[in-house]
């Protein structure tokens, strides 16, 4: 695997750590973040206009309410046990065990929740909030389209207007979201401006909340976007982690060595990690989207190939040229395929307590194909790609080795890319 | 957080500049275009022709590929700019050739964050002073986190311009108005760039509450789209700044392949000019 220029990163980093904070201590826990006003370390914080200013404040007042409120938690609790589908299972992928001959392999099935991935965990929450603030219009942005999908179903549920921004590249591969976002009585706007993918997409959602500040809120999908978005979305998926924790302590009675999971934005992956990145016997490592492969520039490897920047209302890791302008992404898996990643994952990249590594469209493709037949399992081609690293490494561990893998969305999504992709006609 | 003290600032051109047009009871005609729109040398043709044709300040775009808070006139207008080549430092030249031939208007240069990121804020801060910019408007870097960019800016001379929008409430409004010079833009719409106007009678009331809390020139923009509108503007306000509809002009002026046509310079200097002798007109009734 090419490395990136360090020295360049780190220089960059270095930049930027002088020019936007005094010192960066230490941490002595890593689950401390973000400060009062959303950083990360350098990264995080709100480069937003000034219009959504006051509406970002208004949401992290309103999460601040009902953060620790238990009654905000019950009913949270309430959707998540009765209509998600929670808690997921810890499943033990025997075969897979035994195929790679290492590790004891876990499954988190998140992708058996309702709507198919962890993403309904986030959206349960923030439509949660919204009605509470008395929110009467839902805006989202979405990739590949499970995002929308969740969020076109907490709207249905909660009977409020919904909007989904989806670029034109993400409609055409990802055709059976479409249709699911349209039968929830979502309204579908296609984005045909630069790479019309996810980063497109948030670009629009963002015009459409500055042009609608009273009635609407933006259900952002990952744990990225302007304060208090990551911290909020990470706490709402955090429920992966703290089942996870449980249910490795039931089946194996400790916590488990290592923890695999895919990263676009980073949703899946902070859920998983945070509740347990204090445990230092605990491994994590987060597998970015490598595309073509990191040297052909066709990619979505943000922290690998990338270095920090301002996006959508966040300081963190960027896919950019020198001169600032954001490159398009490249990853088959379109929930991947962000030049972008959640600022929480930068500090932790930085920090290096979660280890970045990536796999290309390739080798995504065969885990996809090898979990469906020796688990009876299709994956989204989004956890494909941790599982591609699973493939990697599993061999090498030790047999009372303990990894858990966050499975967060199915494949029936995928089929037709994956058809294309093996030269198959549906 | 140490904030040097607007009364201290050295006077520039833009302080000069609306004393004048004060002095003269005239409000300002501020214009936009996005530098290298559409590419290099048409962009330099019209900035050099700005000021003739009567914009009392210059605002110049610096190309960024998501500019999210833009309608669909300015997206293109940067992404015309960058597919021929336009940049930070591009944008820096265009500046620099201005100033050979122009040492008055006050230019400003508008844009995001993350090229200005990219090119280093002190040597960004460095460079554009050293080209003859006056201030800088970045777009989505709100007062919260301003602080590293403002240090550089001060250190040269150089004004941040800041935002107030129909969602600054009066909780914000200090943070707003605190440690920046030159002028403060109004946003006269909840919304985009080139979309919809603002309605004549909230924005004389919004200038009139800003007026009251600072001394600031107030420059409203964001949906003034024709002299009419950019004169009624200055009626209540120092400045009407009129963006999308130039822009219009300058993609109205291109050949189907997208190359610039014969009269594309003509046609903004034109528009400008009738934009301009109806701000200038004014007030005079």
């Amino acid at each position: 695997m090419a490395l990136p220029p360090i020295e360049t990163v780190q220089q960059s980093e270095q930049a930027f750590v002088t020019a936007l904070s005094d010192s960066a201590p230490l941490p002595n826990t890593y689950r401390g973040g973000p400060d009062d006003r959303g950083h990360f370390g350098a990264y995080g914080g709100r480069f937003v206009a000034e219009t959504l200013m006051p509406l970002i404040l208004e949401v992290e007042k309103a999460y601040g309410e009902v953060r620790h409120s238990p009654e905000f938690h019950a009913e949270l609790k309430h959707y998540l046990t009765h209509f998600v589908g929670r808690p997921s299972p810890l499943y033990l992928a025997e075969r897979l065990t035994r195929h790679f001959g290492g590790a004891r392999i876990y499954f988190k099935r998140d992708e058996l929740n309702h709507t198919g991935a962890h993403k309904i965990n986030n959206c349960v929450g923030q439509i949660l909030l919204a009605r509470m603030m008395g929110k009467t219009r839902i805006i989202a942005e979405t990739g590949a389209g499970q995002h929308g999908v969740a969020t076109a179903t907490v709207c249905a549920l909660f009977d409020l207007p919904c909007t989904v921004y989806m670029g034109e590249t993400d409609i055409a591969r990802q055709q059976p979201n479409v249709f699911r976002m349209k039968l929830l009585g979502a309204e579908v706007k296609p984005v045909a401006s630069g790479s019309r993918t996810l980063k497109d997409a948030m670009n629009e959602a963002l015009r459409d909340w500055v042009s609608n500040v009273d009635s609407t809120y933006y259900l952002i999908g990952t744990a990225a976007g302007p304060h208090p978005y990551p911290m909020m979305v990470r706490d709402f998926q955090s429920v992966i982690g703290k089942e996870v924790r449980d249910q490795v302590m039931a089946a194996e009675g400790r916590l488990p060595d290592s923890l695999v999971a895919c990263i676009g934005g980073g949703s899946n992956a902070l859920g998983l990690f945070h509740p347990f990145l204090d445990e230092p016997g605990v491994a994590m490592m987060a597998v970015e989207a490598a595309g073509h492969g990191l040297d052909s520039g066709a990619h979505a490897a943000s922290l690998t190939g990338g270095r920090p920047g301002v996006l959508h209302g966040n300081m963190t890791y960027l896919l950019q040229t020198d001169d600032g302008q954001i490159n398009e992404a490249h990853s088959i898996s379109a929930g991947l395929d962000y030049p972008g990643i959640g600022p929480e994952h930068a500090w932790l990249h930085d920090t290096g307590r979660v280890q970045y590594v990536s796999a290309t469209d390739d080798e995504a493709l065969a885990a996809f194909q090898l979990c469906s037949r020796l688990e009876g399992i299709i994956p989204a081609l989004e956890p494909a790609h941790a599982l591609a690293h699973v493939a990697r490494i599993a061999g090498g561990l030790p047999d009372d080795h303990v990894l858990v893998m966050n499975m967060c969305g199915r494949g029936d999504k995928d089929i037709f890319t994956v058809a294309e992709a093996l030269g198959e006609r549906l | 957080m140490s904030a040097p003290a607007i009364a201290t600032a050295p006077d520039g051109r833009i302080e000069r500049r609306f004393r004048a047009l004060a002095a003269a009871g005239r409000g300002a005609l501020v214009t936009y275009v996005t530098a290298s729109d559409p590419d290099f040398e048409t962009s330099r043709a019209i900035l050099s022709g700005l000021a003739a044709a009567g914009a009392d300040v210059i605002e110049l775009g610096l190309p960024f590929s998501d500019p999210m808070a833009d309608g669909p006139a300015i997206q293109r207008a940067s992404l015309r700019a960058l597919a021929n080549g336009g940049s930070a430092r591009t944008t820096l030249d265009l500046a620099r050739s201005l100033r050979t031939q122009d040492a008055d208007t006050p230019l400003i240069v508008m844009g995001y964050y993350n090229p200005i990121l990219a090119y280093g804020l002190e040597r960004f801060a460095a460079d554009a002073a050293g080209a003859g910019i006056d201030g800088l408007i970045v777009v989505d870097l709100p007062p919260e986190e301003d602080e590293a960019l403002r240090e550089a800016a001060d250190r040269q001379g150089l004004r941040i311009i800041r935002l107030a929008t129909p969602t600054t409430d009066d909780d914000r409004l200090p943070a707003v108005l605190g440690d920046v010079g030159g002028f403060l833009y109004y946003v006269a719409i909840t919304g985009i760039t080139g979309t919809r106007s603002g309605d004549t009678a909230a924005l004389t009331q919004a200038v009139a509450r800003l007026k009251a809390r600072t001394d600031l020139p107030i420059a409203v923009g964001f949906g003034i789209r024709t002299p009419e509108q950019a004169a009624e503007i200055v009626r209540f306000a120092d400045a009407a700044v009129v963006g999308s509809a130039i822009v219009d002009r300058i993609a109205a002026g291109l050949n189907a392949d997208g190359r610039p046509g014969a009269d594309v310079v003509d046609g903004v200097l034109g528009f400008v000019r009738e934009l301009a002798a109806a701000v200038h007109g004014a007030r005079g009734g």
